[in-house]
Formats: structure tokens, sequence, C-alpha cells
């Protein structure tokens, strides 16, 4: 299992999540670092994401987008806060209009750290949203289409 | 096999949609969400109110519970039901559906790591 422990506060709308690798800091460094590296693993199979501007220093704009399976592009950008590398990150995120500009205010918060951890590297995430609206706005992000549909069908119905 | 872990999840997720949507397809599914709002009330209390047995009744309750619709609370001898508060539900929901997301990032993020370093390998 590479996720090891997960907390979710469901009255803060936060997400603690530890997950271990077996391979150098460095290495887990990169698929932060690296926007083609981040590339493939950010977005889900069938919705990948592409980085356009990718700037890990602090203060600096990251943009990207996501596909859809139906071709739409679904815009994002994260504010780079602190940067450590190779062992720590934290970005504000939001959504942006089709120029990649932000469009909104931070729709949530991501703290990154990675630790050396019995011979390989255990990274801590944690993920903070403003608003449950904001948090499921951001989720349906990486959504098939017909499975949006349904949760939004859903919030009607609750 | 990242496919396959999209799969399992996409699935997951319309396994608890389609849960929720059939516990509120019932009338007395979603009467039993009302009467439990204050969760003051156990499963035999409720099932007093309608014309079916006990029995049947707790299998309402049963399937508002797999839902995340109810949660039961002990008190003393007897089981309490409570609707849960629809932010909560839907706060559960949301957070489920993040750490969903991650679990598959940090996947992804083994399955890089374990690619050895050749050059161009699109994957």
């Amino acid at each position: 299992m590479t996720v090891t422990t997960i907390e979710k506060d469901t009255e803060a709308l936060t997400l603690t999540l530890t997950a271990d690798f077996a391979a150098p800091v460095e290495a887990v460094w990169e698929l932060w670092a690296d926007p083609r590296k981040l590339e493939r693993w950010w977005g889900p199979p069938g919705y990948p994401a592409t980085f356009v501007e990718h700037d890990l220093t602090p203060g600096a704009l990251v943009t990207y987008y996501m596909t859809s399976p139906e071709g739409d592009k679904h815009h994002g950008w994260w504010r780079i806060g602190t940067v450590d590398a190779p062992r720590g990150l934290t970005i504000e995120d939001g959504f942006g209009d089709a120029d990649g500009k932000p469009l909104t205010d931070k729709t949530g918060q991501l703290r990154m750290r990675l630790f050396e951890h019995e011979g390989g590297t255990r990274m801590e995430l944690f993920d903070q949203f403003p608003s449950l609206e904001q948090m499921e706005e951001m989720l349906k992000m990486g959504m098939e289409e017909g499975l949006r549909q349904a949760v939004g069908q859903m919030d009607a119905l609750l | 096999m990242l496919t396959y872990n999209q799969m399992v999840v996409d699935e997951l997720i319309e396994a608890e949609i389609d849960r929720v949507f059939h516990a509120l397809a019932d009338a007395t599914r979603r009467d039993l969400l009302r009467r439990a709002a204050d969760g003051q009330l156990s499963v035999s209390r409720l099932a007093d109110g309608y014309d079916m047995s006990f029995a049947a009744v707790q299998k309402h309750v049963a399937v508002l519970e797999r839902a995340g619709l109810v949660t039961k609370a002990r008190n003393g001898r007897e089981q309490l039901v409570r609707t849960d508060p629809v932010a909560v539900a839907r706060a559960r929901r949301a957070l489920d559906a993040l750490e969903a997301t991650w679990r598959e990032r940090a996947d992804r993020m083994a399955d890089l790591l374990d690619t050895p370093n050749t050059q161009g390998d699109p994957r």
C-alpha cells in the first residue's frame, strides 16, 4: 500500500495523508518539480493534465488544464507559497479562464512535505478547503461527465 | 494497472450514488429520514409509526445507514437513529472522493518511481 495513513475532518474540511515510496526524496520531489513528470500522475487516466506555466518559486503562478474525454479543457492554477526543495511545498489553487488566468480566489490549500523514512521517502500531504462548495467544484474537475451529473443530481436530492 | 485503479474508484463512487438514490427512492425511508431528524427515536419507536413489522422497519433503517443518511447511537439498551445532517453527509462524501483522488495519485507516483529511468518512455 502506497498510502499508509489518512485522516479526514468533516468540520474543518481537511484531509491529511501519508504515503511511502521506495525511492529517494529527490526522486519524489522531481515528480512535483518536473512538469512532464507531474503531468503523468496529477490527472486521472482519461483526464490528462497539461502544465503550461510551471515554476516552483515562492509567489509564482503555475497554470494547467485538464482535458476531459469529450475534449473539454478545464483550467486551473496554483499560487506557490513556500518552497523548500527538495522537501516541501505549499500551494494555493483555484480555477482559471481559457488563457489560464485566475478566475476565482483560491479554492483550496495544499501543503506537501517529504522525509527520509525506512530507506525510502514518506510524503505528508495536508489538503484544506475553505468551503464545501469549493471542495465539490474542485473534485468535479477530474470526473467523467456522467459522474459529474450524477453527483449534481444527488446534491439536488439531499 | 492505472486504468484498473481508475475503474475501481469510479465504480466505488457510482456504487455510493446508487445506494443513495436507492435509499431515497422509497416513501417509507424518506419518512423515516424526517422522523429521525432529531435523533430521539429508537428503531422500535420508529417502527410504531408504520403498519409493518419491526423487522421490515429495521431493514429500511439499515438501507439508510448503508447510504450514509442515518447513523445509530447506543443509549443504554436502545439504539437511537439520527438523520445525518446534510452538510456532514456531503462533507463526508466530498472527503471520500478527495481521498480516492489522492490514493490514485499516490499509486501513479509509485508506478512512475518504479519505471526504469529510460528515455522516451511515454507509457
